[in-house]
């Protein structure tokens, strides 16, 4: 009888599952010195339920049964936590919806019909390596000049020995909430990395265990940007609208803070 | 230097110059808001400026001031455009909570810019200037209107055509200031969460208060100059 109820449950839900039939202009670029060209492809009964990247699959397995080369993009987790998903999708870092990575967004978001267009994300910082994926290394090498607690902290402290007041604690954990994925690069008019620099600046310098090296840390970091290409932050505030984990523009202020006060002190 | 090599004393120099501007602004507007109140106790304001030492000191700092705000924005405009890339989107949308002035700050700012020209047109040259001239040497027909600034203000509104483009002017002025005003607060780190929509309301309510008192009196002498109102008709 059980068994009968879940047979029937299935069906239900089959019956209730929505399709829809677009049209991807992918970009495609064979390397990085390669020119590249949008590419358009029809895909059809794609399901609402499935995430974008699981679209983008299906358009790969075509591909590869068409004897054709798949579309190369980065993914890892697929869950928003490992900040290797990018692209940019009608318009967006990480597509229309908010406060998403492109592995969170799911088809429902578009209706049948509709054209998507994904290119990857533009920066000099961010060469493309090909198709949709592009080098984000600059951003390992900023956190490499300062992104780090040196001292040797020792075992784990009592939680009581460090006290440290919750709107303060929560403020490290929110800007500790970046996953250095370059959306708000790939959104940002300047191509400027300021608020991934000055979240991961924020994150150990609330903190006693980051404060020790934080004047060091916030010239460190801000030096490797510039010398890496980013552009020159002009407050637009695009980088925060379109981060996929909703990162303050505020800690903008706090590296501002941080690096003025750090260079007067010299 | 720290303040042209980095991307953050830049903005710093920025965020400085453009401050002070706005208090020269706000200086320049409470002045012109007299011009409305009295017109011989505007043309004293601007007898007491002239040519004075401490005039021309001020003349010569704000150039500097407006030299480097300047020269700064097209130096962070170029490097911002090449950190872009060759590449650019195919599709581009307008980002919500995205400010349209802070994304065309320069092509504001050029408005400003030749909006400036004409100001000084209409009235440094032919005030401070022709004073400075009579000063040195030259010979001045009429060297009492060089103070008469309600004599400029009433030649230059007088014609819709002025009337207009200070209009335009203005509003660009608006502009740039609504998102200049906080961002320089930003810039010098005076902003946090809390801090961050009442920055903004502060910076609004004054970009709003400096136009408004401009506006005023173009509006005020472009409609007496009509005869609609004001002190020509006042006094008729």
């Amino acid at each position: 009888m059980n068994l009968l109820l879940v047979k029937q449950e299935i069906i239900n839900l089959k019956k209730m599952e929505k399709t829809i039939n677009i049209t991807l202009k992918v970009w495609r670029q064979a390397g990085p010195k390669a020119k590249g060209a949008f590419e358009t492809y029809k895909l059809e009964n794609i399901s609402t339920d499935s995430s974008f990247l699981e679209m983008l699959d299906v358009l790969n397995e075509q591909l590869i049964r068409e004897r054709k080369e798949p579309v190369a993009f980065d993914h890892d987790c697929r869950e928003g936590i490992c900040g290797m998903c990018s692209l940019y999708i009608n318009g967006h870092p990480h597509g229309p919806d908010s406060a998403v990575t492109t592995c969170q967004l799911h088809m429902r978001k578009f209706k049948d019909g509709d054209t998507i267009t994904v290119e990857p994300w533009r920066s000099a910082a961010f060469p493309v390596i090909k198709d949709l994926m592009v080098n984000r290394n600059a951003f390992d090498q900023i956190i490499q000049a300062g992104g780090y607690v040196s001292v040797n902290t020792g075992g784990v402290p009592d939680a009581n020995a460090i006290p440290i007041p919750k709107p303060v604690a929560d403020e490290a954990m929110d800007a500790a909430s970046c996953i250095g994925c370059g959306a708000c690069v790939a959104a940002c008019k300047n191509g400027s990395a300021m608020l991934f620099v000055s979240a991961k600046v924020s994150q150990l310098a609330l903190l006693p265990q980051g404060k020790v090296e934080a004047a060091r840390r916030a010239k460190a970091m801000v030096a490797k940007m510039d010398e890496l290409g980013f552009g020159n932050c002009t407050n637009t505030g695009a980088c925060a609208a379109e981060c996929p984990k909703s990162v303050s523009l505020s800690n903008i202020a706090r590296l501002n803070r941080e690096f003025i006060c750090a260079k007067l002190k010299d | 230097m720290w303040l042209i090599n980095s991307s953050i004393g830049r903005k710093l120099i920025m965020s400085i110059s453009g401050a002070a501007l706005v208090l020269f602004l706000l200086f320049h507007a409470t002045m012109n808001l007299v011009a409305i109140i009295s017109e011989d106790g505007y043309n004293m304001i601007c007898e007491f400026l002239g040519a004075n030492w401490y005039a021309l000191v001020g003349t010569v700092g704000l150039a500097v001031l407006v030299l480097v705000h300047i020269l700064y924005a097209f130096f962070i405009t170029a490097q911002n455009y090449r950190a872009r890339g060759n590449k650019r989107y195919a599709v581009s949308t307008r980002q919500q909570d995205v400010e349209w002035a802070s994304k065309n700050m320069l092509v504001l700012g050029i408005i400003i810019v030749l909006g400036i020209g004409l100001h000084l047109f209409n009235f440094w040259y032919k005030m401070q200037f022709t004073e400075i001239m009579h000063s040195a040497g030259a010979s001045i027909n009429d060297i009492a209107k060089a103070t008469d600034g309600v004599y400029w203000i009433k030649q230059t509104f007088s014609c819709p055509v002025y009337v207009v483009l200070y209009l335009v002017w203005l509003g660009a002025l608006w502009f740039h200031l609504t998102h200049g005003v906080w961002s320089a607060l930003h810039t010098l780190g005076w902003n946090n969460n809390t801090w961050m929509p009442r920055v903004k309301c502060i910076s609004n309510i004054i970009s709003t208060l400096v136009v408004l008192m401009f506006v005023s009196v173009v509006i005020y002498y472009g409609l007496a100059s009509l005869g609609c109102c004001g002190s020509s008709c006042c006094a008729a």
